[in-house]
């Protein structure tokens, strides 16, 4: 029982001793894998937000018809029938001239302009909510409604947002290219530092060998520090994009405040920190083993 | 305990350290491996310790063929052998006590058990009070018997010992051959190697006499023979 408990302890004891035998060295590898990481991780909340954004602005798509002044109520009746049959429609709401009137006095508080206008200048309306589709197929539904009888304009509320949003996946494979990339990197560093500690540690690992130690003794301390030095990593990454957040916060504040939104950033989730983390540790283990693997050998044999 | 039936050992580049090696070493046994440098007594240590791997033939050390071990079996066979190096291999990043500590920790005793162990041998070597230094500050001589504490605090059944007196001078080398006898009151099968003649006074125990990695007979059992082909 005993034996098998104080194991592990001299693992971690090992590898604290081999992380403190070099400090400086150690404290710059963590910063490194932390910056590294901080990167993609950063660009991934700024990314969250701004979808978080587009979300919020855009509200449910939707396109507003517009009908000619002229139109009459067997024209209208004609394009109901006509818009609830359409494939790609999920619903139709009307809106009569004299509700959109009521509700712009409402919601402007023009009463008085509005009361003294001659005729109601608004025309009637269909409020389309479409299924949902691409960009594409959203377009070539206005352009197919634009085209009806009777129909004035067809206006695509949010098209902007469809946009921003384009512009956010393509921004997404960036990160993800980065992530990808930065990964390799921190897997070359973790690789390194072993091998590094591989060699000063060649003595210890030769006699080790010479009095009983089994392949296992001598590499897990190695992968315990690429584990290790991977977590401390994953944490220093936490700290700069938490830190580069609270920084970010009050200028965005008032930005926000000019444009009348209660807009603020949202820091990792739960589950993104956790992510994170095991990806960092996870990393910092899978260089170790390669460096262990790749290098361990040469040792043993000479 | 040990066995060693027709071993050849050939290094890779045709140079033959062992030629067809044939002894037991029975269990509590003591002997001497003599024989100039280069004369394979190393070799044969390490094929002991499966550091090196026969030829041909086979090495039994408790029964177990040494030469086909699985080497993820080598480090249980090592666990059971005490060995003495010639040149020490001592860790000067650590203290004393700490190198002693390193067999158990690879055993995975727990601390306080080791504790008593590693003291218990430091006594026994005469190293007790010097336990919390590094081994560079100790001589020559104490460097020979911490490395001596390091090969016995696991409790070994068999001891080898290369070259243990090599560098010493007259006195340390019989106080190291004295530890030595200690273990073999004891019990404990020993295979010590020594270039170093003068330690062989004792005629009751056993010499293996290599010459160019061949096994020479025993000559104090030869005198009337050897002067009759002289």
């Amino acid at each position: 029982m005993m034996r098998t408990l104080t194991q592990p302890l001299i693992i971690l004891w090992t590898a604290l001793r081999r992380i403190f035998a070099s400090p400086l060295a150690g404290l710059l590898n963590i910063l490194v894998i932390g910056i590294a990481l901080s990167l993609p991780a950063g660009m991934y909340v700024l990314l969250q937000n701004a979808q978080g954004l587009v979300a919020q602005l855009s509200g449910p798509q939707q396109i507003s018809l517009f009908l000619a002044l002229d139109a009459s109520q067997e024209d209208i009746a004609q394009l109901r029938t006509q818009l609830s049959r359409h494939p790609a429609i999920a619903s139709v709401k009307f809106v009569s001239r004299n509700d959109a009137l009521e509700e712009l006095k409402q919601s402007s508080g023009l009463d008085d302009v509005i009361a003294g206008l001659e005729s109601n200048p608004l025309p009637d309306a269909f409020v389309i909510v479409p299924k949902p589709g691409s960009a594409k197929s959203l377009d070539e539904l206005r352009t197919a409604l634009q085209n009806m009888p009777k129909v004035e304009q067809a206006q695509h509320d949010s098209a902007w947002a469809y946009k921003l949003d384009a512009l956010l996946s393509f921004a997404r494979v960036a990160v993800f290219i980065l992530s990808g990339l930065l990964s390799l990197a921190l897997i070359a560093i973790t690789f390194n530092t072993i091998r590094l500690q591989i060699l000063t540690q060649r003595d210890e690992i030769q006699v080790a060998k010479l009095i009983g130690a089994s392949n296992g003794f001598i590499r897990r301390p190695f992968l315990f520090f690429g584990a290790l030095q991977g977590l401390l990593g994953g944490i220093t990454a936490l700290l700069i994009i938490s830190t580069s957040l609270l920084l970010l916060q009050p200028p965005l504040a008032t930005l926000s405040r000019l444009y009348a939104s209660n807009f603020s950033l949202q820091p990792l989730s739960l589950g993104d920190v956790l992510s994170l983390l095991l990806f960092s540790v996870y990393l910092g283990l899978l260089g170790a083993w390669l460096s262990v693997s790749r290098h361990l050998s040469h040792v043993e044999s000479h | 305990m040990i066995s060693f039936q027709q071993v050849c050992k050939r290094y890779p580049g045709g140079y033959e350290a062992l030629k067809s090696i044939s002894f037991n070493l029975k269990k509590g046994e003591m002997a001497f491996l003599t024989g100039h440098s280069g004369a394979g007594k190393s070799t044969l240590l390490k094929l002991i310790a499966a550091i090196e791997r026969p030829t041909s033939g086979i090495v039994l050390v408790n029964n177990q063929n040494v030469g086909v071990l699985k080497s993820a079996a080598i480090p249980y066979l090592r666990r059971h052998l005490g060995i003495i190096f010639q040149d020490h291999k001592l860790l000067f990043d650590r203290t004393v006590f700490d190198n002693v500590l390193l067999p158990l920790q690879i055993c995975g005793f727990d601390s306080r058990e080791s504790g008593k162990r590693v003291r218990a041998a430091l006594d026994k070597v005469g190293l007790l009070k010097q336990e919390k230094i590094n081994p560079i500050a100790l001589s020559g001589g104490e460097q020979q018997r911490l490395c001596i504490a390091r090969a016995i605090v696991n409790r070994p059944s068999i001891l080898l010992a290369d070259e243990p007196t090599g560098n010493l001078d007259a006195e340390y080398a019989q106080e190291i051959m004295k530890i030595f006898d200690s273990f073999h009151q004891v019990g404990v099968t020993l295979l010590i190697s020594t270039h170093d003649t003068s330690v062989l006074h004792d005629p009751k125990i056993r010499v293996i006499a290599l010459k160019h990695g061949e096994i020479q007979p025993p000559q104090y059992d030869l005198p009337p023979a050897s002067s009759g082909q002289a």
